[in-house]
């Protein structure tokens, strides 16, 4: 050991070379960036569609009144242009609660099966086949909604059209549930195990247990996974676009045909000239879309902050 | 002496590994400089042989080359699409050298692009406006060149199980038109077997189409659709759901007809017989809802461009329009 003392004499901290050091700094400062990049693109996007929406507010054609309270979608009409999105707001949120009807039961009782009935190999198993549903990319669901499911609905059901606001939701449910369900089984894996070994030192059933322990103590992280759940489904584009028969109406029934905001940007920004009051109005409707996801996000986010504080 | 030891540990290591680094370090210079200026000169070559497609794309002669394949972006018309890719595959044996990327997406997106000037060719299923054209010169700085490349006999479909043959224009726009007053077969006279909610179901297009366009101007008389009406991203998908929907009626091109749908006959005035979408009755001119399939280019084509449009306009390109479905040119209107 003395020997290194005496190998290079009275140099007893190691002095590194100037490129590392600033090679270092550069690297940190690099991460830093990656870790702050995120806030940047979100204000930039923001930033980028309310630029390109806000012209269209002073013009004269158009009265946000209108805009929230018409169904009238008329914006490339001849004499007569208008611009409301009432329809479409209402079929945005309509299909999403529909589908949140099928996926919260079937993702809620999935997460509850994964972390207390089923056993470890199976759960292994059933996580990797619900991580792949998830990652199937939301074309080939609009695929599978507008030739089998449109089939299926128009024989089993009075639906004169298969692709309607139904097969939509079955769609988005489809693909919100392998979200609800991992989220949700890490809320009820939070749950510490005391929980259980109380209640079943006072003779609960297993079924007992789940629903007068683990669900209240893990309501919270439960809720958070149905959020952003919905938050999957609101922002759904090319699913919804194929499957929901893309019609501008107020839906009367679950087998009406109708159109979402995101399936009406898809379809619509493509044609519109650059700059145009048709092009505003609908980088208005992503205005008022991202607002929609930004606020199911945020209270998913409060909720589950409300968890951590626990 | 263990603790003052270790702290020196890595400056001793650096010390005695410190040569074989240099070493390294002059072995690699000599192959590195060598490599330098290999890829100097291949730079160098690339550049000049690339120059004169360089000059060649500023020209605007359209058409981009890479590696001596020359292609052409062509763009537009759901209504087209399917002959513009039977064009642009066939083009391929006559032209190796030429390579054509056909996508649709609608007739207001291809001249959209158009005006842009990011593709060579606009396929529309409709005229260009008066509005498009002044853009395409604000932002190009050239005019909008229109040739006719075919007919096409604008199809009203039903499902095969409506007993219904004929309709007149006055009832098509009834049912379409807002606040058109038709919303049942039954106000038609119309009794669809096994059907008993018979409400009809509009099917349309959305509004980037040309289809739309033309419907909107030639049976709605420029007023506003009914909204509620499906509107589906492709002439196909309108024919494939009125097959799939018994009370079902939807307007689409003449060339995509299936087995599960009828065209129905087309009734201009009371009074006057239906005539049925055909070749025939859209050259002379007596089937009422028939349109142009337009090609748009910026000014005079030239190159690649010009020798794909005259071939489209010859016998070989025309008789693809009539393998489609679609109606060609009169043989006079053919270039020789």
């Amino acid at each position: 050991m003395p020997a290194y003392g005496r190998a290079v004499p009275g140099r007893l901290r190691p002095q590194r070379p100037r490129w590392a050091v600033l090679g270092e700094h550069i690297v940190e400062l690099l991460i830093r960036f990656s870790g702050i990049s995120a806030i940047l693109f979100v204000l930039a996007i923001f930033l980028f569609v309310f630029r390109e929406a806000l012209p269209v507010l002073g013009s004269e054609n158009f009265s946000l009144i209108e805009f929230f309270t018409s169904i009238e979608w008329y914006p490339t009409s001849v004499n007569n242009v208008r611009y409301g999105t009432l329809a479409l707001i209402v079929g945005t949120f309509s299909v999403t609660l529909l589908a949140m009807v099928f996926a919260v039961p079937l993702g809620l009782g999935g997460a509850i099966f994964l972390s207390e009935f089923c056993g470890p190999k199976l759960r292994e198993t059933l996580k990797i086949v619900i991580e792949l549903l998830a990652a199937i990319p939301s074309v080939v669901w609009g695929f599978i909604g507008l030739t089998v499911m449109s089939r299926l609905l128009v024989e089993y059901t009075s639906a004169p059209v298969g692709v309607n606001m139904l097969n939509g939701s079955i769609i988005l449910a489809l693909m919100a549930v392998p979200i609800i369900v991992s989220i949700g089984e890490d809320a009820l894996k939070a749950v510490p195990d005391s929980f259980r070994e109380a209640g079943q030192a006072l003779g609960a059933t297993r079924w007992q247990l789940v629903y007068r322990v683990l669900l209240p103590a893990a309501k919270n992280g439960l809720l958070a996974a149905v959020l952003l759940g919905v938050g999957r489904a609101v922002g759904e584009t090319m699913a919804v676009l194929m499957a929901t028969g893309h019609a501008v109406t107020i839906p009367h029934g679950i087998l009406d045909s109708i159109r979402t905001l995101t399936a009406n940007i898809a379809a619509e920004l493509g044609e519109a000239p650059v700059g145009s009051e048709h092009y505003r109005v609908l980088f208005l409707t992503g205005v008022l879309l991202f607002t929609i996801t930004f606020l199911v996000n945020l209270s998913a986010d409060l909720v589950i902050r409300g968890v951590r504080r626990k | 002496m263990a603790l003052g030891g270790t702290p020196a540990l890595p400056a001793a290591d650096r010390g005695a590994s410190a040569n074989p680094l240099v070493e390294e370090n002059e072995k690699r210079k000599r192959p590195m400089s060598l490599k330098r200026s290999s890829k100097i000169r291949l730079v160098t070559a690339l550049m000049v042989c690339l120059l004169p497609y360089i000059g060649c794309g500023s020209d605007r002669s359209g058409a981009s080359r890479s590696g001596g394949a020359t292609t052409i972006q062509n763009k537009g018309s759901d209504t087209m699409v399917n002959v513009a890719q039977a064009w642009a595959e066939e083009y391929r044996t006559v032209n190796r050298k030429v390579n054509v990327e056909v996508s649709g997406g609608g007739s207001g997106v291809g001249i959209a692009a158009l005006i842009r000037g990011t593709i060579d060719i606009a396929n529309a299923s409709r005229e260009i406006k008066e509005e498009e054209i002044r853009q395409a010169r604000r932002n190009t700085g050239q005019e909008v060149k229109a040739f006719i490349a075919g007919y096409d006999a604008l199809a009203v479909y039903v499902n095969r199980a409506n007993p219904l043959d004929e309709i007149a224009i006055e009832q098509l726009a009834g049912i379409f038109v807002e606040d058109g007053h038709i919303t049942r077969w039954s106000q038609l006279g119309v009794r669809i077997p096994g059907v008993r909610d018979d409400t009809i179901v509009r099917v349309s297009r959305q509004s980037s189409s040309g289809t739309y366009d033309f419907f909107r101007e030639k049976v709605l008389d420029k007023r506003d659709f009914e909204l509620g009406s499906r509107d589906m991203n492709g002439s196909k998908e309108v024919v494939e759901l009125v097959g799939n929907a018994l009370t079902a009626i939807g307007y689409s091109g003449m060339g995509y007809a299936n087995s599960g749908v009828k065209m129905l006959r087309i009734v201009e005035k009371a009074g006057q017989p239906g005539v049925a979408p055909t070749a025939e009755t859209t050259l002379n001119k007596t089937y009422p809802i028939a349109r142009s399939l337009n090609l748009y280019v910026l000014g005079d084509p030239k190159g690649a461009v010009k020798e794909y449009i005259d071939w489209i306009l010859s016998d070989a390109g025309q008789q693809i329009v009539e393998a489609s479905g679609y109606v060609p040119l009169s043989l006079r209107k053919r270039q020789r």
